[in-house]
């Protein structure tokens, strides 16, 4: 039976959210570690039985789960996230340098060729990557060591690495976005880096062209093109078709530019997703209207999806990994909000209707499409 | 037999909602005392103290006999009541969040 398999994260726990290929009937179950704050949950394209899971607290720190039964089990696996050599320090808020210090992983990517290979981006920022299914951990420290990571920079929620997205067609090249540094490739699997922010222009620092410093929320691909990335930044979405050598502004009519979530259409390259938001002092959508905007140039031209959206008294936000795609043959679009509603569209965007309405805040939204 | 009361979010991760028992072999104190939880519950490993370190976490306290225990060193001896099992030794995350 074809159908997905939707992993949502929140502020307090994991649920899993099923349907087959109708996306029209919806079996809820959770939450999974109840109390516990899930970063993110996420399987692997491999196996897709296999399902990774970052699970913390203030309290009590970090953990990892891990499921081979497709999220019906799980067992913790490997905690250790050690920074490489000697942490170093990286700027704190007030600009003083402030030592490298574990938080917590915001963004678990299993490798799409090896289902015990995954990757994980933490708080403070840094790549993590296991070879053995989570057991254990080793930094990838080419990343936090190529020059740039002194200057680095908390944005408010933290100086997280929270987007990883490997090329499908070279899992060589890898793409990662940290708040509040920019955006960094590898092409030689993750052992060196470079920033790949030219053409950002971020108000909010000294220099508003640097080369690193630009609070970029998310990074979004299509894996046919993996050249041809889409990002919402802290304001202004972007685009690149050089592999992040040089960005273009594609905000074009949109109501605001400032949002977190973007995606990209799972069989349309030029089909992308975004959430405005008010401004970063608001985290609420324009006039309380809940509007998912699609564009079908690749940016510039945008239209607002409203059907079956609250269009009033609306003040949730999308938070920068909520939102995703399937892969069925009519892509099936879904975001999850700080209001604990998660909405599906099983037609690329046109009509919504909410899964769940009362979940507790949403952080994340992965979807598995199962054959 | 030691007796050892772990907050909210612990018993969800060891699936278990009453006190844990223990036997502690040697001196009982805060380290031999975690160190046969984290046996019992190897879940546990970096929930209550610092996996490398052994340092407590910083929003964590430990109780017993009405005492906060937490500034002890680690590896004195914890009250007799709690070495008997009279009273239980309890690891409290600190109340915060409203």
């Amino acid at each position: 039976m074809s159908g997905v398999r939707v992993l949502v994260g929140t502020r307090k726990g994991a649920f899993i959210l099923t349907s087959d290929a109708a996306r029209k009937d919806w079996k809820v179950e959770g939450p999974l570690w109840g109390g516990w704050e899930i970063y993110h949950v996420k399987g692997s394209k491999v196996d897709p039985n296999r399902i990774f899971a970052s699970q913390s607290t203030g309290w009590h720190g970090q953990l990892i789960q891990r499921s081979d039964d497709g999220g019906s089990t799980w067992e913790p696996v490997g905690n250790d996230f050690v920074y490489d050599g000697t942490p170093g320090t990286h700027q704190w808020y007030d600009g003083t340098p402030h030592p490298w210090e574990f938080a917590r992983v915001w963004h678990l990517e299993p490798s799409l060729e090896d289902p015990d290979v995954v990757l994980a981006g933490v708080e403070d920022a840094a790549l993590f990557r296991s070879a053995d299914g989570g057991q254990s951990w080793t930094e990838l420290s080419g990343l936090r060591g190529h020059g740039s990571g002194p200057m680095w920079q908390p944005g408010a929620g933290g100086m997280c690495l929270h987007t990883i997205i490997v090329s499908p067609q070279d899992a060589r090249r890898i793409y990662v976005a940290i708040s509040a540094a920019g955006a960094f490739r590898s092409d030689d699997a993750g052992a060196t880096w470079r920033p790949i922010n030219k053409g950002l222009h971020s108000e909010g620092i000294p220099d508003e062209d640097a080369e690193v410093g630009h609070c970029v929320h998310r990074l979004a691909m299509h894996p046919s093109r993996p050249d041809t990335l889409f990002m919402q930044k802290h304001w202004d979405v972007m685009r690149s078709d050089n592999a992040g050598d040089s960005w273009t502004e594609v905000s074009g009519n949109l109501p605001t530019d400032f949002g977190f979530a973007i995606d990209v259409h799972a069989h349309e390259p030029e089909t992308v997703y975004v959430v405005p938001i008010l401004s970063d002092a608001e985290h609420y959508p324009p006039e309380g209207k809940l509007r998912v905007y699609r564009s079908r140039s690749g940016g510039n031209e945008w239209e607002p999806l409203t059907k079956g959206l609250p269009q009033a008294n609306c003040y949730v936000d999308v938070l920068r990994d909520a939102m995703a795609v399937d892969s069925l043959d009519e892509c099936g679009i879904y975001f999850g909000t700080t209001g604990g509603q998660v909405y599906a569209s099983s037609d690329a965007g046109d009509t919504w209707d909410a899964i769940v309405h009362d979940l507790p805040a949403v952080l994340s939204v992965e979807v598995q499409t199962l054959a | 037999m030691i007796r050892v009361v772990v907050p909210a979010h612990l018993k969800t991760l060891i699936a278990h909602r009453g006190e844990v028992h223990l036997e502690v072999v040697g001196p009982v104190t805060q380290r031999t005392v975690i160190d046969a939880l984290e046996s019992k519950y190897p879940v546990l490993r970096g929930t209550i103290r610092d996996a490398q370190t052994k340092q407590r976490r910083p929003f964590v306290r430990y109780f017993a006999c009405e005492e906060d225990l937490s500034h002890e060193p680690i590896d004195d001896e914890l009250p007799k009541a709690v070495a008997d099992g009279t009273e239980p030794f309890i690891v409290v995350g600190a109340m915060a969040g409203g």
